[in-house]
């Protein structure tokens, strides 16, 4: 995928130049982004802090083609994004991203082998090939035995296992991660954690958003943000 | 490939659909009772018609019939000892009739005569039909054995018989029983023949066969049995003066029917001092009756039509609180990568599946239930191909036009809202 992105040569997965998204709430328009600029790594790990209101959220969502900048430029992989599509967004998130929720973000009517299919039906394999992808997507994650169980049958901690597996399925470039340990106990948290962490090691681009410093610390860089602005940045860019 | 792709993507909206079982059935009921009642009620009104218009058709359309009715004087005064009442065409009528419509191809004279008829050991109350050889022309009976009456037997008075179906089988005759003697009354005839009886019954427009009736020339009923019939009824002695009973006269062209009609009329208005006869015209009773299922067709169309649009909206309703439902798994579908028109599809195709699937549930409702009907009720029921196919087609339609909304509204959904959505 990388190979022929042209200008992702330097490095650069990820850019924002003077990112402005301004939302109108009744008569008052909110800054969410108030011109941001900055650039991620391939293969590096963000975390994405700030207090609420701050535009993490909004960040990610830019960040994960699910939202249009006001202006400014995002390119992505070196192809300038921001102009795009519903389409070609959608397209977009199908090749590149996978996302990570904090509520897991799973279809309850449909079983663990289903859900983790669900990006392989979209990018149009049959479903022979879908179904054992899902099971190795399923072992690995350590849900191999729970293909055909609903994820209401499932702990917090399986379920999000469910969604990194369904994350992956699509072999993404980037992965977002919004709060993904928000839903769960501390020792849960931590073994996400620690297979994000894992995932990162193997090459994967991650970006999460979380408000809680040591989950952030798992994170080899960090982005704080305070009213649509970047505060400070800790680790290399 | 692609076509492997349709299919999956109706199988994985079946496989949704099923997770709903309940829902998914209720949903259908508007539309299965939709088709089901377009069936049922199309195949009843197009059985009645047909029963109704085929009857007619069988009268002829080229033909016009006149018929003797008793007036009302005549009823009220039958009660009384002396009475006799006279009514009826006359064999003077007929004559003029045929000697004054050059349209007028060929008729038939009837007169009706009951009496009791012996056959070897067996007897039997038949009607006896005074008649001649057009009458088998213009009333089309299919011959069982023998032959039908021939216009020598009339010309030259022969007392021969031609034995309904079932008149034969009462009497225990058979093929065998050609040439035989039938006692009616106190005069011998020989069976000549024995012809299938119809039963139909046209409205009063011709005298309707009975099961019992048995054909004798109309000169030889006259001279033998005469004009005057004595019936014994509660007591009381009813006599009666009728000539003919009846008239079938055929004109040449369907043009000539009803002008001609309108002139036996009018000659017998001119002869008659009560109105003791009835002209009717099979082709203006054909065309009244298929302008009445025309109406009919309307109006079953449009019950049937808004039965399929409540059935619809019932869809429509559903799939829109689905679609509020299934909010979070849409905004997920989206995340992932889903196209708007992915989403469209997946929606459009859970209504048109539930459409279609209600069409066939409703066919096969639409189907039992006239059968019920003839089963039960005895009414003749049709169920053609086309009123099969038409609600298919339709709940078909029903399906893309009322689906189209709520799928539309679920690919508007915006997956930053729906991720949040709990």
């Amino acid at each position: 995928m990388s190979a022929e992105a042209g200008s992702s040569c330097d490095g650069k997965i990820v850019q924002l130049e003077d990112a402005r998204k301004i939302y109108q709430m009744g008569t008052q328009a909110v800054n969410a982004l108030a011109g941001v600029t900055l650039s991620f790594k391939r293969g590096s790990f963000w975390a994405i802090m700030g207090p609420s209101g701050s535009g993490k959220s909004t960040m990610m969502n830019v960040l994960g083609c699910l939202d249009h900048l006001t202006s400014g430029r995002y390119i992505l992989e070196g192809q300038d994004v921001s102009t795009l599509d519903d389409d070609s967004l959608s397209e977009l998130r199908l090749r590149l991203f996978g996302f990570i929720f904090q509520s897991f973000n799973l279809i309850p009517q449909l079983t663990v082998q289903r859900n983790i299919e669900l990006p392989l039906y979209y990018l149009g394999w049959d479903a022979h090939r879908s179904a054992e992808r899902a099971k190795e997507l399923a072992e690995e994650v350590g849900l191999g035995e729970r293909l055909d169980h609903h994820p209401t049958e499932l702990s917090g901690g399986q379920m999000q296992r469910v969604a990194i597996a369904r994350a992956l399925a699509n072999e993404p470039e980037i992965i977002f991660a919004d709060e993904p340990t928000g839903n769960l106990d501390t020792a849960t948290g931590e073994q996400i954690l620690r297979l994000l962490v894992e995932l990162n090691e193997q090459g994967k681009t991650i970006i999460m958003v979380t408000h809680e410093s040591h989950i952030a610390s798992h994170a080899g860089h960090s982005l704080h943000m305070l009213d649509g602005r970047v505060e400070r940045v800790e680790g290399d860019g | 490939m692609r076509q492997a792709k349709v299919i999956r993507n109706i199988a994985l909206g079946i496989e949704n659909l099923l997770l709903h079982k309940l829902r998914s059935f209720l949903t259908m009921l508007g539309i299965v009772f939709g088709v089901g009642s377009v069936i049922a009620m199309l195949s009843v009104g197009e059985g009645a018609s047909k029963e109704a218009l085929d009857q007619i058709r069988k009268l002829g359309s080229n033909n016009i019939i006149v018929s003797a009715i008793k007036s009302i004087d005549d009823e009220a005064a039958s009660t009384t000892h002396s009475h006799m009442s006279i009514y009826g065409l006359t064999y003077e009528d007929h004559i003029r009739v045929v000697e004054s419509f050059g349209t007028i191809r060929q008729t038939a004279p009837v007169k009706l005569i009951r009496k009791e008829g012996r056959l070897g050991e067996r007897a039997l109350e038949l009607r006896i039909v005074g008649t001649t050889a057009e009458w088998f022309e213009l009333v089309r009976r299919p011959i069982l054995a023998g032959r039908v009456l021939l216009d020598s037997d009339v010309e030259d008075n022969l007392p021969v018989a031609v034995l309904t179906e079932f008149g034969a089988r009462k009497l225990l005759a058979a093929e065998s029983t050609i040439g035989q003697s039938l006692r009616i009354g106190g005069d011998y005839f020989e069976v000549v023949g024995i012809v299938k009886s119809e039963s139909g019954q046209a409205g009063n427009i011709q005298v309707p066969d009975e099961q019992i009736d048995v054909y004798i020339p109309i000169s030889v009923a006259r001279t033998y049995f005469g004009d005057i019939m004595v019936r014994m009824t509660a007591g009381t002695r009813e006599r009666e003066m009728v000539e003919l009973h009846q008239m079938i006269v055929q004109v040449g062209s369907i043009d000539d029917v009803e002008p001609t009609a309108k002139g036996i009329e009018d000659m017998l208005e001119r002869f008659h001092k009560k109105k003791d006869y009835l002209v009717s015209v099979p082709l203006a009773l054909l065309r009244q009756a298929e302008a009445t299922k025309r109406t009919f067709n309307i109006v079953l169309g449009s019950i049937a039509g808004i039965s399929l649009l409540v059935g619809g909206i019932g869809i429509m309703n559903i799939m829109l609180a689905s679609v509020t439902e299934r909010t979070q798994e849409i905004g997920i579908r989206r995340a992932i990568g889903a196209k708007r028109r992915q989403i469209v599809s997946q929606f459009l195709i859970e209504t048109v599946v539930l459409s279609i699937v209600g069409g066939l549930i409703g066919i096969g409702l639409g189907v039992l239930v006239p059968f019920l009907v003839t089963y039960f009720a005895g009414m003749a029921t049709v169920i053609t191909v086309s009123s099969i196919v038409l609600p298919l087609v339709i709940s078909f339609a029903v399906g893309i036009v009322f689906g189209l909304y709520p799928a539309v509204r679920a690919a508007k959904v915006d997956p930053i809202v729906a991720l949040r959505h709990e």
